[in-house]
């Protein structure tokens, strides 16, 4: 079992989430860096699909009742065991009654912790996953909560070296397939500018700042299904990018449909993203 | 019907209105039910449906398909929703409407509804079947919080709110009915295909 002794402003249990519901209204949730969570429980030698926390930008800080093996992605951060600094390169074990602290992030957003067994907590509809949009899920992290470590898996620790993916600082470029209402738009004007993202981004969507585009159609979309990474066009023109929490349907336009949001996962509110077409 | 991709992954299929949305809706249910595609999710929207987690030949596949049979009046599972129709709004529907509040409860118990599809929430359904001139606007400024259960109106879609939220439609009733029960398969009282009598209690 662990103990929450630091939350930190938003940290979540993440796993893959829950697919197959969107027709209900159900939201797609899991964690918003994939990679970075499957490489974490390869580490430790989870399943891939296995739930692991996730944190945001401040860290957390949990006890730990019983030794466990743990392995942190995603974000550089500094981690300490009983306050002393332990390499996240590979898999380390946790002594029983030991603080595990995963800091503030120096690089990227989100830090992954994924323990051998993982994060045992009630599944709901298939799915250990925090849903922040719709409250589906176990609750966030809070002080004194206490997680269940799932029994320990068979495998051993695969030596992998873990690669970061967390994407250097400066421009982000994104690839955006257009489509499928942007003739609603200027849609050339999604690729003249480079966008700032909006502090007020979150697990729903990533928020973005810069020249609004230009409708070129009045009127109101009928509400239609919409994907992770789309690209939606609200009435101001500023566009927003749809992340793991995103809803099932929406009723504004989507330019077009961002084919990997990993990095979004990462990047650091004030840096900029500009978009790149693909076929 | 005519199909737009959406990303890499996805498909939209346009369609004329929301029988022919209903049609391809249950055709492509019993299609991937029956093997023959695999989604990962068929989400029902006011005139198209997303097919999310596509292979990359099934937008050829699909081009190849004769139009869907329409789907009749009788399809469907019909649930009775009881009802109280008192909501802080009905006064004012009916009077766009044209009658009194009485008439207008009359008329939502008297009108067959059908699940279009869901969204906003998990378990929310816009229920189609109100005749276009009934449709009215969302509220100006929606509400903080519209308790669960709230029988509502916007455009021409009745909803019902599964958990209480932020909302703008006209409330005109409410309803004891639990609509989203994550213990349940499926989870939602009301998926898309599902008939809807609101029952007065």
């Amino acid at each position: 079992m662990i103990t929450v002794m630091r939350p930190g402003p938003l940290t979540t249990i993440q796993d893959i989430g829950r697919p197959g519901y969107a027709h209900l209204g159900v939201p797609r949730s899991g964690a918003l860096d994939q990679p970075a969570l499957r490489r974490a429980n390869a580490l430790v030698g989870n399943e891939f699909g296995a739930a692991g926390l996730e944190t945001t930008l401040l860290g957390c800080a949990l006890r730990f009742e019983v030794t466990a093996v743990v392995a942190i992605t995603g974000a550089e951060a500094v981690v300490r065991v009983d306050k002393q600094p332990v390499s996240t390169a590979a898999a380390f074990e946790v002594p029983a009654g030991a603080v595990l602290d995963i800091g503030r992030a120096q690089r990227g957003v989100r830090s992954y912790l994924a323990v051998a067994g993982g994060i045992d907590v009630e599944p709901v509809l298939g799915s250990r996953s925090t849903d922040t949009l719709s409250g589906l899920g176990p609750p966030k992290l809070a002080d004194g909560m206490t997680l269940p470590i799932g029994a320990g898996s068979s495998s051993p620790p695969p030596n992998i070296s873990e690669k970061s993916g967390v994407p250097d600082s400066g421009e982000l470029v994104l690839g955006v397939r257009l489509g499928p209402r942007d003739d609603w738009f200027e849609a050339a004007g999604l690729f003249a500018e480079a966008y700032a993202i909006s502090p007020l981004s979150n697990r729903v969507g990533c928020r973005l700042a810069g020249s609004a585009l230009t409708r070129t159609q009045a009127g109101e979309l009928p509400s239609e299904g919409v994907v992770l990474g789309a690209v939606q066009v609200p009435a101001d023109g500023q566009p927003l990018i749809f992340l793991a929490d995103h809803p099932t349907t929406g009723g504004y336009p989507v330019i077009g449909v961002v084919d990997d949001v990993t990095p979004l996962a990462q990047a650091r509110p004030g840096s900029t993203v500009r978009f790149r077409a693909i076929d | 019907m005519r199909l737009r991709p959406v990303g890499c992954s996805a498909l939209l299929i346009e369609c004329h209105d929301g029988a022919e949305v209903s049609a391809w809706r249950a055709e492509l249910w019993r299609r991937r039910e029956a093997g023959e595609l695999r989604f990962l999710d068929i989400v029902p929207g006011a005139t198209t449906i997303l097919l999310d987690g596509v292979e990359p030949a099934a937008a050829a596949l699909l081009a190849d398909w004769p139009a869907p049979p329409a789907v009749s009046a009788t399809d469907g599972r019909l649930v009775e929703i009881r009802t109280t129709f008192a909501g802080e709004d009905l006064a004012d529907v009916a009077a766009r409407w044209g009658v009194s509040s009485l008439v207008a409860a009359e008329r939502l118990a008297a009108t067959p509804l059908t699940v279009a599809f869901c969204g906003f929430a998990p378990g929310f359904a816009y229920l189609s079947g109100l005749p276009e001139e009934w449709a009215v606007p969302r509220l100006a400024a929606p509400r903080p919080r519209v308790p669960a259960g709230s029988v509502g109106i916007a455009g021409s879609y009745v909803g019902i709110y599964p958990a209480s939220s932020p909302g703008g439609w006209r409330l005109v009733g409410k309803t004891d009915q639990k609509l989203f029960d994550v213990r349940e398969d499926p989870p939602a009282f009301l998926p898309p295909g599902t008939r809807v009598r609101l029952v007065a209690a």
